[in-house]
């Protein structure tokens, strides 16, 4: 051990700023981080292109990721339509619009709160599960010993949750779309008298096919993105239990900030 | 605990010697964590069928030494020669390949925690080539667990298990494949003298029968004593002494000596 003292000019210069806090190490952090996230979404096509294919794992994850974030996803759905309904009235009201409520509520329901609220609500649920499973695999050395054992865990594990993730998030828009519409309907009908049948030709007279395709083809992205940053965060924790739940927050953290900066792509 | 080893000849209670082709070579190893030099200049090499034990004080890098073997560490200098092919060099697939004929039995166990008893056992089987029908699954799996004696918690989570039951699952695990060479990390750890003993044993009977070639890292001089062929002494990230059990326990040097008392 070559146990040099240490400088003499360390205990008597000003005190230093910690590295994490200076602005070149921030640079520094952030090309790196953002060199090795690139680094991980091109393994990941190419992992994804290349057998072998780990179906059953893959059936396994759109289950648990799907199925796990349904419940929270419907029920928001359902109060977001109530409450832009019973929030926009009064405004239609006095412009005697009223007529265009279920229209109106629709519109913007499909075309753009359903999915950024589901994607939003998935990165939380289904990203912070991701996060911190394969953050604490890494801790405990599962992922290792999958390597060891000869399985590809980028395979098994990255792959199969990432395309679950691509998968389900457009699931859950249209569950929450649905739903959405429900608690408009039944806004509409709170303080006034809309019959189901002329609820569903408004609604579908407003929507127009081109509402549907971007706003649905939109969500496989987030999805896609969601599942791609909480597989990166948990493949890439430090160790330790303090690893595990900073891998978690920053997978929920940053997901959330790429759905918002995905929102504004392809919506023109 | 039953063995159940498929083969008639009782295997002899302590290791015999046995001479012949390397299978591991490491030569001249340096591995650093920033300015924790944990290994430097290591070198040693397995013979094939051989059993040998790596003793050391706890810190000293033995586990870093066996990751490095296994590449799940990066060298920073030096090279490890397994079965013929170089590690560092090897392309992933290949090394994916490599490491099926390598078992690894971690100081943690690491144990997939999502999965049952059965299914951490079956998920390397799985993976292997070659389709194996349900029936010889289950024949293997339970074999696995006989062998370490945990039969019974076949579908239990391994959250459910004692710390010994792990380790003997994560040895069960790491067996399964009848790897051609073993690395047992601590392999005795946490368990009482008597399943010390069987572990031991175990170890022993795949020696012997499948003719393994394995390291054993260990703090149980009892299983050192009945394990090893060859022991080799870690310190400062060196290797200062290597003999038989007996000449080491007899050495001059008494930092060596005192591993013994
Ligand atoms: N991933 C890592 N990052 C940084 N340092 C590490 C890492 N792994 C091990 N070390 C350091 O390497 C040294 C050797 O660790 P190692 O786990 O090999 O010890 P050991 O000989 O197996 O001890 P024990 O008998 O307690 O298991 C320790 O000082 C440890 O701090
Ligand atoms: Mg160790």
């Amino acid at each position: 051990m070559e146990a040099s003292p240490a400088p003499a000019t360390d205990s008597t210069g000003p005190t230093p700023v910690p590295a994490a806090l200076r602005p070149d190490s921030w640079f520094k952090s952030f090309f790196l981080e953002t060199a090795s996230l690139a680094r991980f979404t091109g393994r990941f096509f190419k992992e994804a292109l290349l057998p072998p294919y780990e179906f059953e794992e893959l059936l396994k994850q759109a289950f648990l990721i799907g199925y796990k974030s349904l419940p929270l996803v419907a029920i928001t759905g359902f109060i977001i339509g109530l409450v832009l309904t019973i929030q926009s009235r009064p405004t239609l009201v006095r412009f005697g619009a009223i007529s265009w409520l279920p229209a109106m509520v629709a519109v913007s329901l499909v075309r753009e709160i359903g999915p950024v609220v589901t994607a939003i609500i998935f990165a939380g649920k289904a990203g912070s599960g991701i996060g911190a499973e394969l953050a604490s695999m890494n801790v405990s050395e599962q992922i290792d010993a999958m390597q060891v054992s000869g399985t590809n865990p980028f395979n098994f594990l990255v792959v199969s949750r990432v395309l679950a993730a691509t998968v389900m998030l457009p699931v859950l828009v249209v569950f929450a779309d649905a739903l959405g519409l429900f608690g408009t309907f039944v806004g509409v009908n709170l303080q006034g008298d809309v019959s189901a049948r002329l609820f569903v030709t408004q609604v579908f007279e407003s929507l127009e096919f081109k509402d549907l395709l971007p706003a649905l083809a939109k969500t496989f992205v987030f999805g896609w993105a969601v599942g791609v940053i909480s597989c990166y965060k948990g493949f890439h924790s430090n160790s330790g239990t303090e690893g595990v739940g900073k891998a978690t927050n920053s997978a929920v953290v940053f997901s959330i900030f790429m759905v918002l900066s995905l929102i504004w792509w392809p919506c023109s | 605990m039953t063995s159940t080893l498929p083969e008639k000849v009782d295997p002899p209670d302590t290791a015999a010697a046995v001479p012949g082709e390397l299978v591991v070579v490491m030569a001249h190893v340096k591995k650093s964590f920033e300015t924790n030099h944990v290994l430097q200049d290591l070198s040693l090499e397995l013979h094939k069928g051989e059993n040998l034990v790596v003793l050391g004080r706890s810190g000293s890098g033995k586990s870093v030494l066996i990751k490095c073997l296994v590449g799940l560490e990066e060298l920073d200098e030096g090279q490890v020669n397994i079965l013929g092919q170089d590690v560092a060099s090897l392309p992933n697939a290949e090394l994916l390949l490599l490491r099926r004929r390598i078992g690894f039995l971690f100081q943690s166990s690491a144990l997939y925690d999502s999965m049952t008893v059965r299914e951490n056992l079956e998920f390397p089987l799985r993976r292997q080539p070659g389709k194996r029908t349900a029936a010889e699954l289950e024949a293997l799996v339970r074999e696995a667990l006989q062998n370490v004696g945990l039969e019974e918690a076949m579908e239990r989570l391994p959250s459910e298990l004692s710390g010994g039951m792990r380790k003997r699952l994560g040895l069960a695990r790491t067996l399964i494949l009848k790897p051609e060479i073993m690395l047992y990390d601590e392999p005795t750890t946490g368990l009482d003298a008597i399943t010390s003993k069987e572990i031991s044993k175990l170890i022993l009977d795949v020696q012997w029968i499948y003719h393994t070639s394995s390291i054993i890292i260990t703090h149980d001089i009892d299983c050192a004593r009945r394990t090893a062929n060859r022991i080799i002494v870690l310190q400062d990230g060196r290797c200062t002494a290597q003999g038989s059990f007996e000449e080491l326990a007899s050495a001059a040097d008494p930092w060596t000596r005192s591993f013994f008392e």
